[in-house]
């Protein structure tokens, strides 16, 4: 066991973890984070996404011990304390990016990634950009017009989180 | 303070409006109540060990090993649970004489395919389980994999199944001039002008749903409570009772968030059975959750049929007859609706066009792979395929205009309803003006022109143009019908309206959504019934103890059904209203209005005291109930059940323009266009969403997803490494409209959306492959059209074209040849 400590959503913990013991399984059976969810076993979907540190990585592709002394946000920090969503998950909200909610997670994650990267994304680079997340419902054009709108509204208020 | 609810400030119509969703508040915040999320007092986890062998006998099985590790509580093998397991149930025995040689949960004393349940663990943690795994010891004695279709049901073939005589599980068949619903198909191919025949292929496809399957199970009592992800609650309920001899009034089942279904979440699971069993045994609450390579391995697959299929015409166009035959894949076991899944495209491979003469035979072929059952579409798809793809083929022979050819032949707007060589009878439909709304809209005169200017001057990238102009049956299902095709169960649906104190209404159904809506669409429904507002209905669904009866989602039939049943409730909740209306105004019942929401006695100017009461204000004296009709029950709820006297036949057509590199065999498409029609619309967001995912699984078909298996029987796509599912870089964005024909078979005028875009996208994307390598000989590329096999199939065309022969009686036109399947077989590309 190992002991780390890590920041999750504003809250800090300190905790034992196996040494193997992957970071989405840290955060959804230690600490009870269910909003992460695991979709794969090979790190190809997406659905374990969050930020550390204020980047975005799949928690399923790192060890909880990596993650110590990080700062993590998931899903679940994603809106304002109060209560206020964050512009990506209004846009998903508000152009129907997702329908069984399953990967949306992990792909607002990476589209908040995406676009502190790049503001102002073209068509084809926030498909390059999502290509990591894979999501079975929408066919991906109602995400696409999301993210569209995020960066359109981050922009316009200059804000960014 | 009152604790009647306003009347709602706007009454504008709720249906139709492109409402946001409901369900999303929860799924964007994270605060999701997916089965894997939940935790019991005492829980313990469980591991499945998986058969490495696709064909085997089990000699022996030793667990001591793993019950010594670590946190392990309990080990079970099929020996444990042999006189309790039953069989994985199967509902659709489509013959009489279908043979169905049994399917236990657990592996008692053989395997039969890769990835089958041997053994189970129980442990106090999931790494536990899983670690203990490696400690048991399994001897098998190989037995050979049995993998192709055709060699499976010839002489000599090895049995999948030692207690069967043949691999085949059934045949099953319709002939039109049998069933007296057309002419003889043997007087139309005995004398044909033009006869093309074509062998296509269905690959094997895996529906993918992003959540894996997970279930947990309490005990209580006698009884469970089931957790789990699952798309039929209700149907799970009754198999798990009639399966395992737990009275059914004992059995309670969850589905609470679920993670996509696409019909891989439509069978009782071998998975759900076992958890259930271990729970009892152990007296505990047990988990299990696969992981996607599990998934991938041991959910069922999808599709996997050989199309034959013979299309005979005059020389002037005129189709006049249809002959299908299909060898379909069951894999290792029958699941729960899987023999039945062929049967679904039967009826839609004459799909909109006026044939004479039809017959169609289906053999269902046991082999050494993972069970087959519904994938988006469910037999629909494949029919849509095989007869969209012929269509153009025959267009080919005959030297016409492949959208021409299908005008020609096509039922027309005035003559519906229409009853099809098959007995169906399409109420309603306009494919004249979905067809021209689509070409105009991508252009497809000038995308024409360009064609040809590109093939003249031999442009190495070509383009291709696709049509698929489809209808497809939907909204499962009339009972009556479902009973002829031996389908041991109903299609109703039930709902129940529940007018609350308040005026707030409860709406419960019995359909159970895994991402598509209902939530939103049916209080959208309920509120113009009502003239409620829309977010004072809450919809309740997914729980067999408070939503009491239903038959789930799947078949498109959540709104067709469902949503009948919906109306129908709120019909009566309005005629209850109607009596405790006019008891307090005073009034004849016949002399009120019901509008937006109030009920105001006809003649009396608006707003006049007691000349009116709005649906809340008849709630809250219904009840109290101080002063009701004498002989009134105080209660406005109503429940209906609504069985429906015809399916749902959307339609639309589907064009596709693909950019093919003959020198890298890369193929990109450029524009895709689809005008479908799905009736009335309810929500039109959430019409669009599930065209554009249905279009992504159909277009994933075509050119990316197959489930592939060596000779050894090893899925060798059994992760998302090699599972190619699209992601946004390997998709465009659609055009996606709609015409609206509404039905005439249900009082809301709609149609089914949930799987048109899948069942009709395929053939799009094919036809318009093979149209951009047409100059190249080529007349087939079997799916997914991957760019090496686009490659091979531009460098083999021609000599392909050369070497073919029967198939065609005609002359001229372009060559066409039959498809020999060399590029069917063997390569698995
Ligand atoms: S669960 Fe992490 S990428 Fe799939
Ligand atoms: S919304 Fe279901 S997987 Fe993306």
């Amino acid at each position: 066991m190992t002991r780390i400590n890590v920041n999750v959503d504003g809250i800090s913990y300190t905790d034992e973890v196996e040494p193997r013991t992957l970071l989405v399984h840290y955060l959804r059976e230690q600490l009870g984070k269910i909003g992460t969810v695991v979709g794969c076993d090979t790190s190809n979907c997406g659905a374990c996404t969050v930020a550390l540190d204020g980047q975005s990585v799949k928690s399923c592709t790192l060890l909880a011990v990596q993650a110590d002394g990080g700062d993590i946000t998931t899903v679940e920090g994603l809106a304002a304390e109060d209560g206020t969503l964050h512009p990506v998950q209004q846009a998903f909200h508000d152009h129907h990016a997702l329908q069984c909610g399953f990967c949306t997670p992990g792909m607002m994650m990476a589209v908040r990634d995406l676009l502190q990267d790049n503001p102002d994304p073209s068509e084809a680079e926030i498909r390059e950009g999502i290509e990591g997340n894979l999501c079975r419902c929408t066919g991906y054009q109602n995400i696409v017009r999301a993210v569209q709108a995020a960066a359109a509204n981050l922009s316009s208020t200059g804000g960014q989180s | 303070m009152t604790a009647v609810a306003d009347p709602p400030a706007e009454t504008t119509a709720e249906i139709g409006k492109s409402r946001l969703r409901k369900e999303d508040q929860h799924l964007i915040t994270g605060r999701t109540t997916w089965t894997d999320n939940m935790s019991l007092p005492g829980m313990v986890h469980l591991a499945i060990l998986r058969s490495p062998m696709a064909h085997a006998t089990i000699t022996s099985i030793d667990t001591s090993e793993a019950k010594k590790r670590p946190g392990v509580i309990a080990v079970f093998t099929g020996q444990d649970f042999a006189e309790t397991q039953g069989n994985v149930p199967c509902a659709w025995p489509v013959t009489p004489d279908m043979v169905n040689p049994g399917a236990p949960s657990l592996a008692v004393t053989q395997v039969n395919h890769v990835g089958e349940a041997v053994a189970v663990i129980a442990a106090r943690d999931k790494v536990s389980a899983q670690d203990a795994l490696e400690a048991i010891d399994v001897e098998y004695e190989p037995l050979p994999a049995v993998l192709d279709m055709e060699a499976a049901i010839a002489d000599g073939s090895p049995l999948v199944h030692p207690n069967t005589t043949s691999n085949r599980s059934y045949t099953w068949a319709f002939e039109s001039g049998a069933a007296g619903t057309g002419a003889p198909i043997d007087d139309a191919i005995a004398s044909p002008e033009v006869t093309v025949t074509r062998r296509f292929i269905q690959q094997r496809l895996i529906p993918a749903f992003m959540e894996p399957r997970s279930t947990v199970v309490q005990p209580i009592g006698e009884g469970v409570t089931v957790w789990s992800a699952t798309q039929i609650p209700h149907i799970l309920r009754t198999m798990l009772a009639l399966t395992l001899g737990i009275p059914e009034q004992k059995v309670r089942v969850i589905a609470p968030d679920v993670g996509g279904g696409f019909g891989g979440k439509i069978p009782v699971t071998p998975e759900e059975i076992i958890t259930t069993l271990v729970a009892r045994r152990l007296g505990k609450p047990a988990k299990y959750t696969e992981s996607r390579s599990e998934s991938l391995m041991s959910a069922h697959h999808g599709r996997d049929q050989i199309q034959d299929v013979t299309i005979t015409a005059k020389r002037d166009g005129t189709v006049t007859g249809l002959d299908v035959h299909l060898f379909a894949d069951m894999g290792a076991y029958l699941r729960l609706v899987g023999p039945g899944v062929p049967l679904l495209g039967a009826f839609m491979f004459p799909a909109i066009y006026k044939f004479p003469a039809y017959r169609f035979v289906c053999e269902g072929i046991f082999t050494t792979k993972t069970p087959t059952d519904a994938y988006r579409g469910a037999g629909r798809p494949e029919a849509t395929f095989g007869i969209e793809r012929i269509m153009d083929e025959l267009a080919v022979e005959l030297g016409r205009d492949p959208m021409e050819l299908r005008r020609q032949n096509w039922i027309t707007h005035e003559e519906f309803p229409f009853t099809t060589v098959c007995g169906l009878t399409y109420d309603s439909g306009n494919y004249e003006a979905a067809t021209a709304k689509a070409l105009e809209l991508i252009g497809w005169d000038e995308l024409r022109r360009e064609q040809a200017e590109r093939r003249e001057r031999k442009d190495p990238v070509q383009l291709g143009l696709g049509i698929s102009t489809f209808t497809e049956m939907c909204g499962l299902a009339p009972s009556r019908v479902l009973g002829s095709l031996d389908y041991v169960a109903g299609g109703w649906e039930n709902a129940s309206v529940r007018v609350l104190a308040t005026g707030k209404v409860e709406v419960v159904v019995g359909t159970s959504p895994h991402g598509q809506g209902h939530e939103t669409a049916f209080s959208q429904i309920v509120a113009d019934k009502l003239g409620v507002a829309f977010d004072d209905v809450e919809v309740i669904h997914g729980d067999t103890q408070s939503s009491v009866k239903g038959m789930d989602s799947y078949g498109s039939r959540s709104l067709v059904v469902g949503g009948i049943a919906i109306v129908q409730a709120t019909d009566k909740v309005v005629a209850k209203a109607r009596r405790v209306a006019a008891h307090l105004l005073e009034a004849n019942e016949d002399d009120l209005d019901f509008e937006a929401g109030s009920f105001t006695v006809r003649g009396v100017p608006g707003g006049s005291a007691g000349s009116s009461m709005s649906m809340g204000e008849i709630a809250f004296a219904t009840f109290t109930a101080h002063n009701l009709p004498d002989g009134m029950e105080p209660s406005l709820d109503s429940d209906a059940t609504f069985d429906p006297e015809n399916f749902s036949f959307p339609h639309g057509t589907h064009l596709c323009a693909i950019d093919v590199d003959t020198e890298t065999g890369r193929s990109t498409i450029r524009k895709y266009v689809c005008v479908d029609d799905v009736g009335t619309p309810i929500n039109p967001l959430i019409i669009e969403g599930q065209v554009h995912g249905g279009l992504a699984q159909g277009i994933a078909q075509a050119l990316y997803e197959e489930a592939v298996f060596d000779d050894a029987g090893n899925l060798t796509t059994g992760t998302f490494v090699d599972y190619t599912v699209p992601s946004a870089s390997d998709l465009p964005s659609f055009t996606t409209e709609r015409t609206e024909t509404p039905a005439t078979s249900n009082p809301l005028g709609v149609k089914g959306v949930g799987e048109a875009g899948t069942i009709a996208s395929t053939p799009a994307v094919v036809n318009a492959l093979v149209d951009a390598l047409r100059p190249f000989g080529v007349n087939d590329i079997q799916m997914p059209a991957t760019p090496e096999r686009v490659w091979r199939a531009v460098h083999s065309g021609a000599e392909k074209s050369d070497r073919a022969e029967g198939g065609t009686t005609a002359y001229g036109g372009a060559s066409t040849g039959t498809s020999d399947g060399s590029d069917a077989k063997g390569e698995q590309l």
